[in-house]
């Protein structure tokens, strides 16, 4: 996992599978900024993500749920295509901003400076 | 006529999660399924496995959870079964978003029925749980059965 803030913003360009092994360290290490840093935007690049289940879609879903109440979101980069897949099969693309690139998920949102 | 079979018995540890998938990637791989089949058995016996695991055991350690796999002349067979606390209502607990834990979606078992041609869950409570799902194979034009 690669780990950068700026301003309010965390990125993480996650690698390898996202399931209940890796479920729980995914959901501390954004909980952690959103907590103590007081992170607004998250942008998950799944660039070299292989593989997503529920539990993996969870952790996801979950931090949505924390960021909106506190003004917040979260935005998903770089979807491989099988994972994708299952993304949208849990419905997870109706509720949460998919964006091609990190540059187009900065972008949106910013607005004037 | 049983082909083949393989069992695979494990420690509910969510490490091993991802050792029965890479057994079903290399199984799925061997029996000619597409790549997308591939990934959407992976996903199936990844549900079953972690809903074994969180679900059954309740997230304890110093479980066993059995996957056993069975391939014959037209169908693969997979059944992850635990001697967990059991499912008190099967019908509810298979709904789309039933789910026991806010932060998980109740996708389980959608996934897997919707992976899987059959899915069927046998579950009492204080027993356990066996799940069995049966993926159809489509081997007509490489191997003639007759």
């Amino acid at each position: 996992m690669e780990k950068n803030i700026e301003r309010q913003t965390l990125l993480l360009r996650l690698d390898g599978d996202l399931d209940m092994k890796t479920a729980e360290t995914l959901r501390q290490a954004i909980d952690n900024e959103i907590e103590r840093r007081k992170v607004r935007t998250v942008i998950l690049n799944l660039e070299k993500v292989q593989f997503i289940d529920s539990s993996g879609l969870g952790v996801i879903l979950g931090r949505y749920k924390k960021l909106v109440p506190l003004g917040g979101k979260i935005k998903i980069t770089n979807v491989p295509a099988h994972v994708f897949k299952i993304m949208e099969l849990s419905g997870l693309p109706k509720i949460i901003d998919f964006y091609q690139t990190e540059a187009a998920a900065r972008e949106e949102g910013r607005g004037a400076q | 006529m049983k082909e083949n079979q393989l069992t695979l018995s494990f420690s509910s540890l969510a490490e091993n999660v991802g050792i029965a998938r890479m057994l079903i990637a290399s199984v799925g791989a061997q029996l000619d399924f597409p790549i997308n089949d591939i990934e959407e058995l992976k996903v199936a016996v990844s549900e079953a496995v972690s809903n074994a695991i969180i679900h059954g055991y309740r997230g304890r350690s110093g479980h066993v959870v059995l996957m056993e796999l069975e391939i014959d002349d037209d169908a693969l067979k997979i059944t992850v079964s635990d001697e967990g606390c059991g499912i008190p209502d099967v019908e509810q607990a298979m709904q789309p978003a039933y789910s026991t834990d806010p932060e998980r979606m109740g996708l389980g078992f959608v996934f897997m029925q919707s992976f899987m041609d059959e899915l069927n869950v046998d579950s009492t409570v204080n027993k356990g749980t066996t799940v069995s799902m049966v993926k159809q194979l489509n081997r007509s034009a490489s191997s003639p059965s007759s």
